[in-house]
């Protein structure tokens, strides 16, 4: 074998490892859009919009959580905490807006007030959780762990354990109304903002495009992609992941970049908790729990690195996607919703033996 | 000619252990000292005073004419000295010119200076002509560190040093773990910077290295100063009987 081919085969794993995330995300939507109407007999269809709507709304608190965690991931840190975490924000601004609005303040100017102070509660303990990291070398999965049961016990005190309700009508437009909405069938037509006044069976017709939630997420999404990428503060996130001390050295304020990452993880994990105060209407201390490890998950399959220093955006999204596609066309499949677990958790170790697999193929082949 | 680093009495405890005992050292312009000793001498401790990640309890540093006071390492190489260690302090999964500019990185400005970015260009560019003055040539310029040789990523950490325009340059065993040819081009690298009139301290266990490219010979135990000789004057056999205590002109003095 010639030197050229062995270069190309080289070139080809590399590229294969690199955008097996996408084939496999493009792979499973065809698999379900056939197999849905198949099972259906052409009743139900996968690939509609309501469908993909739904499939976003889905990612949103999975994927602000997973964000956040793929930058403490790089610098070589994880963040359990951030699952309680965002329970705690959705608890202390439903709380905040309650408050506010029955003063009679201005009902938008409470929300705001409301969605910064889950944000602060959040950041909250994720500055703590920075602080003891970089300063004291405690293990960052010792103390977010820590934290994580903190922050749920001081969301059940706040919340009494209870779902904090009596939510204003702008919060439940915060969560749920759209960018755009459609009206599809011959009297149908496109809306920009406002949805149109309709009722009946054209109400039924309605799909709201892009909802808040979703438009906040990806907004959000651009700009960490960008501050990851392109900045000297992503840079450094890498850095400090692949060599901590040569950091140092180097005279990257490494501890005060990681008490950042940590507040950030806890940042993206509060406007998850505010965005589910919003979608229900109601501020739940156990509104994140579930998806922690959702998120960890997306954040493992999008191919970053728990050693630290690799990983991207833009793979955090594809793993966010991967699971909100498999769990939602499983259930359109009927598939028993249990199954939902073993196929994730299956995902999440091929993700991480494709990884291994590439470096042991291209080593080998390094070596000779 | 003035002394380009002047170290005097320099003394650095640990608890009850004397690292660094009363050593005064200096070093001229395009000059390469070697620095010498067996293991726990004290060489290291002495260059980690030098470069600011220890500060010495007793004497002084002096930097091109200057005290120099040192609290951490980014403030001497902000002075002008780099030094290269023997983990040669490089981020695997970064690639070379990121590698180059890491803590410094080349920005630039957009909206009146609100966002930066990365200017990858222009670091890319710098980094080519850095390893070109040094003659080093890359076929593989845009891959990670982890996945070049030792001696490449050796000449990373060098060309680092060159491109922050060091005054001093401060090499910790820089021909460990190097194969022979590799072990030749650091060599030559170091003699290509004293052309350059940057003075380098050279700490090595390699003996035929030290002779091969210093002008002087600083031999260190037990934390204490016991020789200074000009290369040209001594040989391995008497550095060596200084090393392990045979000899000691500090006595004598």
């Amino acid at each position: 074998m010639g030197d050229g081919t062995a270069a190309r085969q080289k070139q080809l794993i590399l590229v294969f490892s690199r955008v097996w995330a996408w084939v496999f995300l493009a792979g499973l939507i065809a698999f379900f859009a056939t197999s849905v109407n198949i099972q259906s007999r052409g009743g139900v269809n996968f690939l509609t919009i309501r469908n993909s709507q739904n499939i976003l709304m889905a990612i949103v608190p999975v994927l602000l959580m997973g964000l956040g965690q793929t930058f403490v991931v790089i610098a070589a840190g994880i963040d359990l905490s951030v699952g309680w975490v965002m329970g705690l924000s959705s608890v202390v601004s439903a709380m905040v807006i309650v408050a506010l609005t029955d003063r009679g303040i201005y009902e938008p100017l409470a929300i705001v007030i409301g969605s910064l102070a889950g944000v602060v509660a959040a950041i909250i303990p994720g500055l703590i959780n920075g602080i003891i990291i970089a300063t004291l070398r405690i293990p960052s999965f010792i103390v977010t762990l820590g934290m994580s049961f903190i922050a749920r016990g001081v969301a059940f005190l706040l919340s009494g354990g209870n779902v904090v309700g009596g939510q204003p009508q702008g919060v439940r437009d915060l969560g749920n109304e759209a960018l755009l909405y459609l009206i599809s069938g011959p009297h149908g037509g496109l809306y920009f903002l406002r949805p149109p006044a309709v009722t009946g069976e054209a109400l039924r017709q309605l799909d709201r495009i892009l909802q808040w939630p979703v438009v906040i997420t990806f907004v959000l999404l651009l700009i960490m992609l960008f501050v990851l990428h392109k900045t000297q503060f992503g840079r450094h996130v890498y850095a400090i992941g692949g060599n901590r001390e040569a950091a140092l050295r180097a005279g990257i304020p490494v501890d005060r970049h990681i008490i950042v990452l940590y507040a950030l993880s806890a940042a993206t994990a509060g406007i998850a908790g505010v965005l589910s105060t919003a979608r229900f209407s109601g501020g739940s201390s156990i509104a994140g729990d579930p998806l922690l490890l959702s998120s960890i998950a997306a954040v493992i399959i999008g191919g970053v690195s728990m050693f630290g220093g690799e990983g991207s955006v833009s793979g955090t999204l594809i793993g966010a996607l991967i699971i909100a596609v498999m769990t939602t066309g499983l259930v359109m499949l009927n598939v028993q919703p249990f199954w939902q677990y073993i196929v994730v958790g299956v995902v999440v170790i091929l993700a991480v033996l494709i990884d291994q697999a590439r470096d042991l193929i291209i080593g080998r082949m390094e070596a000779g | 000619m003035e002394p380009m680093l002047s170290v005097r009495n320099l003394v650095k405890r640990f608890g009850g252990l004397t690292a660094v005992n009363h050593v005064s050292l200096d070093v001229y312009p395009g000059e390469a000292v070697g620095l010498v000793g067996d293991n726990a001498a004290g060489k290291s401790t002495l260059i980690k005073c030098i470069s600011g990640v220890y500060q010495a309890d007793e004497g002084g540093i002096f930097f091109r004419g200057e005290r120099a006071h040192f609290a951490r390492p980014i403030d001497a190489r902000r002075a002008g000295i780099e030094t290269i260690y023997q983990d040669l302090a490089l981020a695997g999964n970064l690639g070379i010119s990121a590698n180059i500019f890491m803590g410094r990185e080349a920005k630039k400005k957009y909206l009146g200076g609100m966002v930066h970015t990365l200017d990858e260009t222009f670091m890319n560019e710098a980094s080519r002509k850095v390893l070109d003055t040094l003659d080093i040539h890359f076929a593989n310029f845009g891959e990670k560190i982890e996945k070049l040789s030792g001696g490449q990523r050796q000449a990373v950490a060098i060309a680092r040093a060159v491109y922050w325009q060091a005054k001093l340059m401060i090499m910790d065993e820089p021909t460990n773990n190097l194969g022979v040819v590799e072990q030749h081009k650091v060599l030559d690298l170091i003699g290509r910077l004293r052309e350059e009139q940057v003075p380098v301290i050279l700490i090595s266990h390699t003996l035929p290295d030290v002779f091969a490219v210093t002008k002087r010979i600083v031999v260190m135990h037990r934390g204490r100063k016991v020789a200074e000789k000009q290369t040209s004057e001594t040989n391995s056999r008497e550095i060596v009987r200084y090393m392990v205590g045979e000899l000691d002109d500090s006595r004598e003095s």
